[in-house]
């Protein structure tokens, strides 16, 4: 684990997350949590299903944002030919690659609020992570979709940025799926907070599971895209990002749509 | 010290950006009341837009879009997750892509007026996301509310105490709140407003505009960025 990786995940991070409750608010206001017992259900279910999907996009963004060339120090892209034609279309592939991968991360998130949840806090993550750990890559995603692109893959992408590795892109993906709502639940419900903290501890198992599950499906899509011969850029665009796990949480899904049709919220998701 | 300094390349005006205008204090002491107003008094001179932070719903939005002084569009609702503190000071970045929002579609603006949602004592503005700050009192909190200091009363750039016409009513002594802030604030402004009763608060607006037109100054100087137009009428 990179030290990095504390930063990330650190709710403390300046990317406002704080303002989303991932579900949790609605599920308070239907009845669905109503206590620390509710609330692990919740977060369990949250886990296996959003959890392990964010966090192989997470992953899978992070060992993009590596083969692209992102370490941020030097900026350089090994696999670019040094013309500046050659550059040219390279940052066009890598752009369409973050595409890609993007509308991945859209096809798996069936409400349109979730949608806009995902692409505002993703938004907000690549504006911070871009003055915390600047780099090239990070300013070609944000290029590449300039009104935000989902929340795993710029946590992918900054965690690259940040030096750490595609399993704590998917660690901090998979963390912050459940911290959120636990957080939010905790000021909704007026939860002793050292009880959610033992759910979350409680947790913990499987959060390793999902973040070492997540990290060998997006390796697998990854690698069996770039194994065949070709430049780094074009390799990228060969990737079958449809590999990559695609849980879906249809009570999570409603939950998002009744909530953004609410007239008292205090979250944004 | 101003915001962003080390954040040029966020700027949607290459030639510098809107003065970042915080507007804080706790619940009821008339700070939509007080956004309105200035909306009402500069509209006509300052390119504005306004971002609100609520609690909850997006009521202080639509009280300004109901009132008729700004382009509804010009005026952004962020929400802050039970922590309207937070949304100003600790994580700001909702609230920065609000005011650069405004910025990218109605630009160049002169000034952006973010008012916090309604908070305590301790709250003020991270200066990452206001250039200066108002923190609004009333009078109906009582008269030891200035000694009792806090951020928001010594450090808020100006120090507005608003609903005068209560003193009388509520007990309050406006000379004892005069000297208090005066002896917290080591020397920064201080305005009492009755709203209510003058609706333009010309005051007020003569202190923000006096410190937009430093700030197109400032910008027109900076290194990086020429001239901001200061006005438009």
């Amino acid at each position: 684990m990179d030290a990095a990786l504390l930063l990330l995940a650190d709710s403390r991070l300046p990317a406002g997350g704080h303002a989303h409750s991932g579900g949790a608010e609605q599920a308070v206001r239907a009845g669905a949590i109503t206590g620390t017992e509710d609330l692990a259900r919740f977060l369990r279910g949250r886990l296996a299903t959003t959890g392990l999907v964010t966090a192989a996009l997470s992953a899978a963004a992070c060992h993009l944002a590596v083969l692209l060339g992102s370490h941020g120090e030097d900026g350089g892209r090994p696999w670019t030919e040094p013309s500046a034609a050659a550059a040219a279309e390279s940052e066009t592939d890598a752009r369409a690659a973050w595409r890609e991968l993007d509308a991945e991360a859209d096809a798996r998130t069936a409400s349109p609020a979730q949608r806009y949840a995902a692409r505002t806090q993703g938004r907000l993550l690549l504006r911070s992570g871009r003055r915390i750990w600047p780099s090239p890559v990070l300013d070609t995603l944000a290029q590449a979709v300039p009104d935000g692109v989902h929340h795993p893959i710029a946590l992918g992408a900054v965690a690259a940025a940040a030096g750490c590795s595609r399993h704590d892109a998917a660690m901090a993906a998979a963390y912050t799926s459940i911290t959120g709502p636990a957080t939010a639940a905790v000021r909704l419900l007026g939860l002793d907070p050292v009880v959610v903290h033992r759910v979350l501890a409680g947790l913990v198992p499987d959060l390793s599971g999902v973040a070492r599950t997540a990290t060998a499906a997006a390796s697998g899509t990854v690698e069996a895209g770039v194994a065949a011969r070709g430049t780094a850029a074009e390799a990228v665009l060969r990737i079958a990002w449809e590999e990559l796990p695609a849980h879906a949480a249809p009570a999570l899904d409603l939950l998002a749509e009744q909530h953004l049709r609410t007239e008292v919220r205090l979250f944004v998701s | 010290m101003s915001a962003n300094h080390d954040d040029r390349h966020h700027s949607p005006d290459p030639h510098g950006r809107a003065l970042r205008l915080g507007v804080g204090g706790p619940v009821g002491s008339g700070k939509t009341a007080l956004v309105a107003a200035l909306c009402r008094t500069l509209g006509p001179v300052l390119r504005l837009g306004v971002v609100t932070n609520d609690i909850y719903t997006t009521e202080d939005a639509d009280f300004l879009r109901r009132a008729g002084v700004l382009d509804p569009e010009r005026i952004v609702a962020v929400q802050t997750g039970c922590c309207p503190h937070t949304a100003i000071r600790d994580d700001i970045a909702a609230n920065i892509d609000a005011v650069e929002t405004l910025e990218e579609r109605f630009g160049p603006l002169d000034l952006v007026i973010v008012e916090s949602g309604g908070d305590n004592l301790t709250a003020t503005f991270s200066r990452g996301l206001a250039d200066q700050q108002i923190f609004v009192l009333d009078v109906s909190g009582g008269d030891k509310v200035p000694r009792k200091g806090g951020p928001g009363v010594t450090s808020a750039d100006l120090l507005v105490i608003n609903k005068t016409d209560l003193a009388k009513h509520v007990g309050a002594d406006l000379t004892v709140m005069s000297r208090d802030a005066a002896a917290v604030r080591d020397g920064k402004p201080v305005l009492f407003t009755s709203i209510r009763e003058v609706p333009e608060v010309y005051s007020v607006a003569e202190w923000v505009h006096g410190v937009v037109q430093s700030w197109a100054h400032t910008q027109a100087h900076h290194p990086h960025g020429p001239v901001v137009p200061t006005a438009n009428a």
